[in-house]
């Protein structure tokens, strides 16, 4: 199948079903979008108000995760999904845990952005979780418009871009060590700085795994464990 | 999101778009080629370009397909789409029906099925088939599988007779529940049983391959299960060739799955690859629960 679609199924509750999932995947995913961008901004403007609603807003991310689960459960015993719709429900369970994980490394910004406001500023690092804050929450945004379209061509940019927070978090780490080496008192802080990177960082990973759970849900290829590259060659030969 | 959302809605109008299409092809269904695998290195049964008549309307057109030894395949599609038909080919079990005409070849190890010289008693003996509904005939458990073997002279001392009964019995896995009632009647039986004898039946006299027309759709998943169980142990010895309206069936007992649709072959693929990742859009069609 070229295109997926979720409709036209004779049974009309089986399209609901799936539809159901599809948006409330979108809903999960818009808030854990904005659960990212608060927390970089709680880090950035040391604002520990932000922070506080960052962690509280993470059990509503787990309840979203527990509910989608269920539903998944529930369309697989029900309807017994075979080819595309099959590909939808196993999508979806794997989405809503990178999704989830997404949620946790955001309550680790908020978490580390409230212990810089008890300690006092780090010396930098400010800029590098600005940029690749941005960078993260423009692949999140990217990937959850890829699942809504089924865009594999979009879900391939978003692998792309992953490489690029990869080479970003590296130079922020050299960044980082030097601040550490020119005032070793400042190490404490700097590292919940660090840490913050490094989360942003996993993100990025989990956007690009979802961008692989779209190129299956689509085209039924499992592009695990390929470089984009690989990626590539194997969507063409397809 | 909202922005995303909006995109999604204009997607659906698109689909609608597609799924006309979908329509437009199932309309031109005479010109669809057969995708996927239907054919096989190590073929027990081969089938080319075969059409099949029931007086002026046609009920399979230009089919080939191969069968592989000791390969389970299933049959899927619709109702009416050939499947039945198709698989009566292969044993010659049309050849009662006056107004219905074959062309193309068949072959069983590479001998021509319809040759003119090929008798179909012991054509029907290398091809078993196993009906819908069971059938066992109206005499005793015993009678039911020794039937085949004697007027085949498989055997010639009753021990000989007793041990294909026994063999039999066991291989369809229903010894143990009648081997203390041989001689009451086999239609006293429970449904699942009665299949199972019929199972039974087929094997006494050894075939190459057997055909199973619905084996399960007249029973309960109790027996199904066992019946599916058995299909798994008789494919080490036995190229089996299945027609079923349950796609779970297809996907649990099958190597490689065929989609007939309009008398057509559609797409013949490894089972695994046809359920979760189907070539043709009448397959994902169909096997998804868009059109019956």
């Amino acid at each position: 199948m070229e295109k997926m679609h979720l409709d036209k199924h004779i049974s009309q509750r089986f399209d609901a079903d799936l539809e159901r999932l599809k948006s409330q995947v979108l809903e999960m995913g818009g808030v854990v979008e904005q659960q990212i961008i608060n927390s970089v901004k709680a880090l950035e403007t040391a604002d520990s108000k932000i922070a506080e609603r960052v962690i509280q807003v993470e059990d509503d991310v787990d309840l979203r995760e527990v509910a989608l689960d269920e539903q998944c459960t529930m369309v697989l015993a029900c309807r017994q999904p075979a080819a595309s719709d099959l590909r939808m429900v196993l999508t979806v369970t794997k989405m809503i845990r990178d999704l989830e994980r997404m949620g946790d490394e955001a309550q680790k910004i908020a978490k580390m952005a409230i212990a810089l406001n008890e300690s006092g500023k780090a010396p930098g690092g400010y800029d590098e979780v600005r940029h690749m804050g941005a960078l993260v929450q423009k692949m999140v945004n990217s990937v959850l418009d890829a699942f809504a379209r089924f865009d594999v061509d979009q879900a391939l940019e978003v692998a792309k871009a992953d490489k690029q927070v990869d080479r970003e978090y590296k130079s922020a780490m050299r960044e980082i060590v030097t601040y550490m080496m020119e005032d070793p008192r400042s190490i404490g802080r700097v590292m919940n700085i660090l840490w913050a990177l490094r989360s942003l960082e996993r993100i990025g990973d989990h956007a690009r795994n979802i961008a692989e759970h779209i190129i299956y849900l689509v085209r039924g290829l499992d592009v695990r464990h390929s470089s984009v590259s690989e990626m590539e060659a194997k969507l063409k030969k397809s | 999101m909202e922005a995303v959302m909006k995109k999604t809605m204009t997607e659906n109008s698109q689909k609608s778009a597609e799924t006309e299409k979908m329509t437009d092809i199932a309309q031109d269904i005479s010109k669809q080629k057969t995708v996927g695998k239907p054919f096989s290195d190590n073929a027990k049964m081969s089938m080319r370009n075969v059409n099949v008549f029931y007086a002026d309307k046609q009920a399979i057109q230009d089919i080939s397909l191969d069968i592989g030894k000791n390969e389970v395949v299933a049959m899927i599609g619709p109702s009416g789409c050939g499947k039945s038909t198709f698989l009566r080919c292969l044993n010659r079990m049309n050849d009662t029906i006056e107004s219905c005409k074959i062309s193309g070849e068949i072959t069983l190890e590479g001998d021509n099925i319809y040759h003119p010289k090929q008798d179909v008693v012991p054509l029907r003996a290398r091809v078993g088939i196993v009906f819908q509904k069971p059938n066992p005939f109206p005499k005793t458990i015993y009678e039911n599988v020794a039937y085949g073997p004697k007027i085949h002279g498989l055997a010639t001392r009753r021990a000989e007779l007793d041990e294909i009964v026994e063999t039999s019995l066991r291989k369809a896995s229903l010894w143990e529940e009648v081997k203390d009632r041989l001689f009451s009647p086999g239609t006293g039986l429970s449904g699942g049983q009665q299949q199972r004898l019929c199972i039974a039946r087929t094997i006494a006299v050894s075939p190459e391959v057997i055909l199973m027309d619905e084996p399960c759709s007249a029973l309960d998943p109790i027996a199904t299960a066992k019946i599916e169980e058995l299909m798994a142990e008789l494919s080490q010895n036995y190229t089996i060739a299945i027609v079923t309206h349950s796609m779970q069936q297809a996907a649990r007992v099958s190597h490689r799955t065929a989609y007939f649709h309009m008398g057509k072959l559609i797409e013949v693929n490894d089972t695994k690859k046809l359920f979760t990742n189907p070539e043709h859009d009448l397959t994902e069609a169909y096997i998804t629960g868009r059109f019956g």
